[in-house]
């Protein structure tokens, strides 16, 4: 599978912690020191849970998020459902820092995204901390977003070359691998017009992982996929569930999807969590009725 | 016609004058675009309010206006500058000034989800402009950036009122000395449209180039030659 070692143990670097208060976290991984070791050294990937703390999320005078808890584990498969406007989307674009919440708190492992400890009291965090955070965390797009003046490699490499520190090798090895596990070993100088939409999230895949998320965050990915393939990126997304230690957070409209990739679904209705538990008891045993009056439309479409 | 044509060393030193100082003033004016362009489109709204001050001034001001103040005014002042380089200043201040609308106007049409994969990339603000927004902006700055460039050239004529030898006041020296006011304009119209000619077979191939990167026109292939004998085979 993927030469990236998306398996491998943590590898806790205390004395890289160390150096710097205001990252100081046991894991270690977020500290600007440990940073530059683990670009020369084997990455530190700590796995990290996801936690919510009345998070509210204002756009204009419509409450998206309206004091909203929940908690994901380290390593869960957890798929958001409902509605469109409940607010499943604007959890992960929170999380991937692409908006800014308006009221709580979030943290990713144990550290607020969104804020610095400084005093015992959480402060605004300044975008060097969300640097830091981000380093943590990983997206695909409904619409892929590859970026069009590169090439299918370079989409992979640039972030690890620019961003990690990787040597060009390095990065080039680790996009052919990765381009390999999604069936694209062929693709690497296509251009990402070139390919089909399915292609574009595999390739769009490849490159998050290539980043070596301990988070993948997964917006509506097949949603823009023509219905025959739909199936190769679902194939390829349980099995990255299954051979890796990733924490995965899904927003889909595929039921059948949500089901065997997740361990945990969530039932959202106007920026609120109405109903959750196992895919089997929310697929086969709803308790709520709104859960019931949504299943019952999606299935009918 | 032909004592005007017979002038034509006249001519050909005015129409050199005339690319080197648009050359210059472009080059002057792409620096300045891209500066004041990064700024307006910049978050930071000190930056912004640099570029609005910057634009409205010098898009407001007559480049021939400016090009008196640099060459008559200043001067009086204490600041002196060579003809040639009052008139790329005053040409380069007045256009960069069109061409930084434009660059701000394209950064902001690229796609904001680039900025958001960008973003997810963990690319620093920087790394998120210079390596996936301005490339895919300079696609869009290409087409007006053609037109501002042969403006640009045109307004070069009013570099004769400042007595330098360009090809206009060449031809007003020519239409002195012989008399035959059409032809000598009839010349350097054709040399003025010869002139930017040339300058759009440039843009154009500069907006083949950046096609070609973003993958909106096919790629070069290499034509297959046969190993052996080195003809080219039938594709």
């Amino acid at each position: 599978m993927p030469p990236t070692d998306l398996t491998s143990p943590a590898d806790p670097m205390p004395e890289g912690a160390a150096g710097d208060a205001v990252d100081d976290v046991p894991e270690g991984a977020t500290a600007k020191s440990a940073a530059k070791a683990a670009a020369a050294q084997a990455p530190t990937r700590v796995p990290c849970g996801i936690k919510f703390e009345k998070v509210v999320k204002r756009f204009g005078d419509n409450v998206v998020l309206d004091h909203l808890d929940f908690t994901v584990g380290a390593g869960d498969r957890v798929t958001l459902i409902g509605p469109s406007g409940s607010g499943k989307t604007t959890i992960l674009r929170l999380l991937m820092t692409l908006e800014r919440p308006d009221g709580g708190v979030i943290r990713v492992g144990d550290d607020p995204l969104w804020h610095m400890e400084r005093g015992g009291k959480l402060v605004k965090a300044g975008e060097r901390h969300l640097h830091e955070m981000r380093k943590r965390i990983g997206m695909v797009f409904q619409q892929f977003n590859l970026f069009p003046n590169m090439n299918v490699l370079r989409n992979l490499t640039e972030g690890p070359v620019h961003v990690l520190g990787l040597g060009k090798d390095e990065a080039v090895e680790r996009a052919r691998g990765l381009l390999d596990m999604v069936g694209l070993a062929d693709k690497e100088n296509a251009h990402p017009t070139q390919l089909s939409g399915g292609q574009q999230q595999r390739v769009a895949i490849a490159r998050a992982l290539a980043m070596e998320p301990t988070v993948l965050l997964l917006d509506e990915v097949t949603s823009a996929l023509d219905p025959e393939l739909v199936v190769g990126v679902q194939d390829l997304l349980r099995d990255i569930a299954r051979s890796t230690d990733v924490t995965m957070l899904c927003v889909t409209h595929e039921m059948g999807f949500a089901r065997d990739i997740s361990d945990r679904v969530l039932m959202f209705d106007q920026g609120r969590i109405v109903e959750e538990g196992s895919p089997e008891a929310i697929f086969e045993e709803p308790r709520e009725e709104r859960t019931r009056e949504f299943l019952r439309a999606v299935l009918a479409s | 016609m032909s004592d005007v044509l017979d002038s034509y060393p006249l001519l050909l030193r005015g129409a050199w004058t005339t690319v080197q100082i648009t050359l210059y003033g472009a080059a002057f004016a792409l620096v300045l675009a891209l500066l004041f362009g990064l700024a307006g489109a910049s978050r930071s709204a000190a930056l912004r309010a640099v570029n609005r001050i910057y634009v409205e001034f010098f898009r407001g001001v007559a480049a021939l206006v400016l090009m008196y103040w640099f060459f008559y005014a200043l001067p009086l002042l204490g600041l002196r500058f060579t003809p040639i380089a009052a008139a790329v200043l005053a040409i380069g201040l007045n256009y960069g000034a069109y061409g930084a609308e434009v660059v701000r106007g394209s950064i902001k049409a690229v796609p904001r989800a680039q900025w958001e994969a960008a973003c997810a990339l963990n690319f620093t603000a920087g790394q998120r402009m210079r390596r996936v927004l301005l490339p895919q902006a300079t696609a869009l700055m290409l087409p007006p950036f053609g037109n501002l460039l042969i403006e640009l050239m045109k307004a070069t004529a009013g570099v004769s009122l400042v007595s330098i030898a360009d090809l206009t006041f060449r031809a007003k020296q020519i239409q002195a000395s012989t008399g035959q006011t059409a032809a000598t304009f009839a010349v350097i119209l054709v040399i003025y449209f010869v002139i930017a000619q040339a300058l759009q077979v440039l843009v154009r191939l500069a907006e083949r180039r950046t096609e070609r990167m973003l993958g909106r026109r096919p790629q070069a292939r290499p034509i297959p030659i046969a190993a052996t004998t080195g003809e080219v085979m039938a594709p």
